[in-house]
C-alpha cells in the first residue's frame, strides 16, 4: 500500500528535485494514510540516504550496487518495478528530470500503471485520483485522471518546492535481481555544464537576448547573476548565433525553467521564449523597445538600454547586499 | 596435431564471421523510424469546449511538433546521408486528416510513412500503436521527440522502449552511429552525459541534435508520390484520461519602474514580490 519515491542522483548526488519528490510523497502518503519508502539505487554515501528522512522518507530503501550509480532505464525500471511488488506500492513519486523521463514512462508501461507526467500540484484522491499537469507549453492545465489501480506520478521540478519533514528514515538494504544484460548503456563521461547554479535547479536566473548584441557584453549579464547568485540563461538567437553554449537557452525548444524570479535582460519575448520562462513566478523585463511582447508577460518592467540600467541595478543589489 | 586442428577451426571461423558480414551488409540497411505528432502551431490561441473538456480545434494551425521534425527527422535524414544508405519511414497516430502533416514529413526527406489510423487518447495507447507496427520491422533506430508541444509528456518514447524490449536514450542532443553501436550526448541535471549502446534502440531528442530543414519544390512534389500506408490500430487501454482543461491565472498589470530609480525595483522584489 506504501508510497514509494525515486530520488534521482547525478554522481550520486541526491538533486534538488529529488528533495521536493520525497517531500511530495511524504504529503501524498499523509492524504492516503501510508507510509513513504524512498528507493536509492547505487551506492550512496550514509549522509545521503538520511537526507531523504530529513524530507519525509519513512523508510529508505537502498540497492547497494554500483552499476547502477549511473542511470540506465532497462536496470533501473527493472530493479524498481520489482520493489514496487516487493512493497505492493500504490503510489510511486518519480521527479521528472531528465532520468526520471527515462524511468517513468517505461516504468508506467512495464506495471501497465497510469502516469501523470509533469505533475504540478498534489492528487486529489477522494473519488478518482487527479492530478494536475501544464499542457500546451504554458498555455493551459490539464486534470489527468489515472484509471489504475496503480498511479505513478512524475512530478515537475520547482512546483511544490523541497520542504523539511522530518521523519525515522531506518535505511533497508535490498536486493534485486540485475543480470549484466540488464545494463545496456555504457557511460563514457559525465561533463557539468555550469560552474555556479544549475539552471534547471536555480531559483534566480538572469538571461539575455539579442538587445545585448554581441557576446563580449555579456559581462553585465554576469555581474548581476553574480551579485544575487543567479544562473545566466540566454534566448534561442543567442544560442542559434553561439554567443552562448546551448546549454542555456530557454525556451520552446531549450529548457523550460521554473525559477522564483526570471530577470529578461533585452529579450523581445516571442512566444517560443514566452513558453520556456512563463511557470517563473516574477518576471522582471528589461527592454528599451515599449511595445516588445514580454513586458506584457511580465510583473515588473523598465524600458531602458540594458548597457545603462543593468549595471545601475547589479550596484543597487549589492548594496542591498551588503547591507543585509 | 592440435594445433593445425584449432587453425582449421579458426580458419572456418573467421570465414564464417566474414561471410556473415558480407550477408549483414548486404541485406542490413540502416532502418529508421521516427515517430511524429501532429499539434497546434506554437502562435495558436489555446482555448477549450465542451465545459472546459477538449481543446478547441476550431482555426487551429497544425505542424509536425517541433521536437520531431527537427531533431529527430533532420538527424535521421542526415546520418542515412553520411552513411549512403538506409530508409527513414515516419509513423503518425492519428485520423485521416493528418495527412497534410505527414506530407510534409515526406517533403523533408523521409522515405515512407505509415498512419495508423486511430485518435491518440494516451501516451500509453499512442506507444501501443507504434510498438505494434515497429516489432517485427527490423529498425535500427526508433526515434521520438522528447516532448510534443501540445501535452509536454516526455513520456511515448519511454513506453515504446519499454514495450519493444529495447535500450532507451531520454533527451539526447547528439548521436553519432556506424551502424552496430552508437555513442550519444544525453541532458542529465546540471550537464550532459556521453554514452554508447548498441543497435536496436529508442532514443528521445532534443535540441542541438540538428538545424530545421525547410522543404524544398522538389521535396514537395516528390512527398506526394511517396508511400504512405493506412493501418488499423491494436486493442490497447488508456490509462489516464484528461478530465478538464484549465487557462493559467491572468497575468496582473505590469508595473513600469522609472530606470532612473532602480532601487524601487530592488525595493519590489525584496519586499513585494519576496523573491530576494
Amino acid at each position: 500500500m506504501a508510497v514509494i519515491v525515486y530520488p534521482d542522483t547525478v554522481e550520486k548526488e541526491i538533486k534538488k528535485a529529488s528533495k521536493e519528490a520525497v517531500y511530495y510523497a511524504s504529503k501524498v502518503a499523509g492524504q492516503l494514510g501510508t507510509e513513504t519508502i524512498a528507493l536509492a539505487l547505487g551506492t550512496l554515501e550514509e549522509d545521503k540516504l538520511s537526507t531523504l528522512a530529513k524530507y519525509g522518507a519513512d523508510q529508505v530503501a537502498t540497492v547497494h550496487d554500483e552499476r547502477l550509480d549511473h542511470f540506465d532505464s532497462c536496470a533501473h525500471t527493472k530493479a524498481v518495478a520489482e520493489i514496487v511488488e516487493q512493497y505492493s506500492a500504490r503510489v510511486i513519486v518519480i521527479p521528472y528530470t531528465n532520468n526520471g523521463q527515462g524511468l517513468a514512462p517505461r516504468l508506467s508501461a512495464r506495471l501497465k500503471a497510469g502516469l501523470v507526467p509533469g505533475a504540478v500540484d498534489f492528487p486529489r484522491t477522494d473519488g478518482d485520483f487527479v492530478v494536475k499537469k501544464g499542457v500546451f507549453s504554458g498555455k493551459g492545465f490539464a486534470y489527468y485522471k489515472i484509471n489504475t489501480d496503480r498511479k505513478i506520478i512524475g512530478m515537475l521540478p520547482n512546483s511544490i518546492g523541497p520542504q523539511e519533514n522530518p521523519k525515522a528514515g531506518a535505511v533497508e538494504q535490498l536486493n534485486v535481481t540485475l543480470e549484466d544484460s540488464d545494463f545496456t548503456v555504457q557511460v563514457k563521461d559525465v561533463q557539468k555544464s555550469t560552474e555556479g547554479v544549475p539552471l534547471s535547479e536555480a531559483d534566480l536566473v538572469v538571461s539575455g537576448g539579442r538587445g545585448l548584441k554581441g557576446p563580449e557584453n555579456w559581462g553585465v549579464i554576469e555581474d548581476l547573476a553574480e551579485t544575487i547568485g543567479a544562473a545566466t540563461a540566454c534566448s534561442r538567437p543567442v544560442a542559434d548565433s553561439e554567443w552562448r553554449p546551448h546549454h542555456e537557452h530557454v525556451g520552446q525548444t531549450g529548457q523550460t525553467i521554473r525559477p522564483s524570479l526570471y530577470i529578461a535582460i533585452g529579450i523581445s519575448g516571442a512566444i517560443q521564449h514566452l513558453a520556456g520562462i512563463n511557470k517563473s513566478k516574477v518576471i522582471v523585463a528589461i527592454n528599451k523597445d515599449p511595445e516588445a511582447p514580454i513586458l506584457k508577460e511580465a510583473d515588473y518592467g523598465i524600458v531602458a538600454d540594458a548597457f545603462e540600467v543593468v549595471p545601475k541595478l547589479t550596484e543597487a543589489l549589492k548594496e542591498k547586499v551588503a547591507a543585509s | 596435431m592440435g594445433s593445425s586442428g584449432f587453425q582449421l577451426f579458426e580458419f572456418l571461423v573467421s570465414f564464417g564471421y566474414c561471410f556473415a558480414r558480407i550477408e549483414r551488409r548486404k541485406i542490413d540497411l540502416m532502418k529508421s523510424l521516427v515517430c511524429i505528432s501532429k499539434v497546434p502551431d506554437t502562435t495558436t490561441k489555446v482555448t477549450f469546449t465542451d465545459n472546459n473538456t477538449k481543446f478547441n480545434e476550431e482555426n487551429v494551425q497544425y505542424i509536425v511538433n517541433p521536437y520531431d521534425e527537427w531533431y529527430s527527422l533532420v538527424r535521421a535524414l542526415e546520418l542515412k546521408e553520411a552513411k549512403g544508405e538506409g530508409t527513414v519511414t515516419v509513423v503518425n497516430v492519428g485520423p485521416a486528416d493528418n495527412e497534410q502533416t505527414i506530407r510534409k514529413a515526406l517533403a523533408i526527406g523521409a522515405d515512407d510513412a505509415v498512419r495508423i489510423d486511430a485518435q491518440p487518447t494516451d501516451g500509453y495507447y499512442t506507444a501501443a500503436q507504434i510498438a505494434a507496427h515497429a516489432k517485427d520491422k527490423g529498425y535500427d533506430l526508433v526515434w521520438a521527440g522528447s516532448e510534443s508541444i501540445d501535452y509536454n509528456g516526455f513520456e511515448v518514447g519511454g513506453m515504446l522502449a519499454e514495450l519493444l524490449g529495447l535500450p532507451y536514450v531520454q533527451n539526447a542532443t547528439s548521436i553519432d552511429y556506424d551502424g552496430s553501436s552508437a555513442t550519444l550526448v544525453r541532458n542529465i541535471e546540471g550537464g550532459q552525459e556521453t554514452l554508447s549502446v548498441h543497435s536496436p534502440f529508442v532514443l528521445s531528442t532534443q535540441k542541438g541534435m540538428a538545424e530545421a530543414r525547410i522543404p524544398n519544390m522538389r521535396g514537395i512534389m516528390q512527398a506526394k508520390k511517396k508511400p504512405l500506408e493506412v493501418i488499423s490500430p491494436v486493442e490497447a487501454e488508456n490509462l489516464t484520461e484528461i478530465t478538464k482543461f484549465e487557462h493559467p491565472p491572468e497575468k496582473g498589470e505590469v508595473k513600469m519602474i522609472d530606470p532612473e530609480n532602480v532601487e524601487e525595483l530592488v525595493d519590489l522584489l525584496q519586499n513585494e514580490a519576496k523573491v530576494l
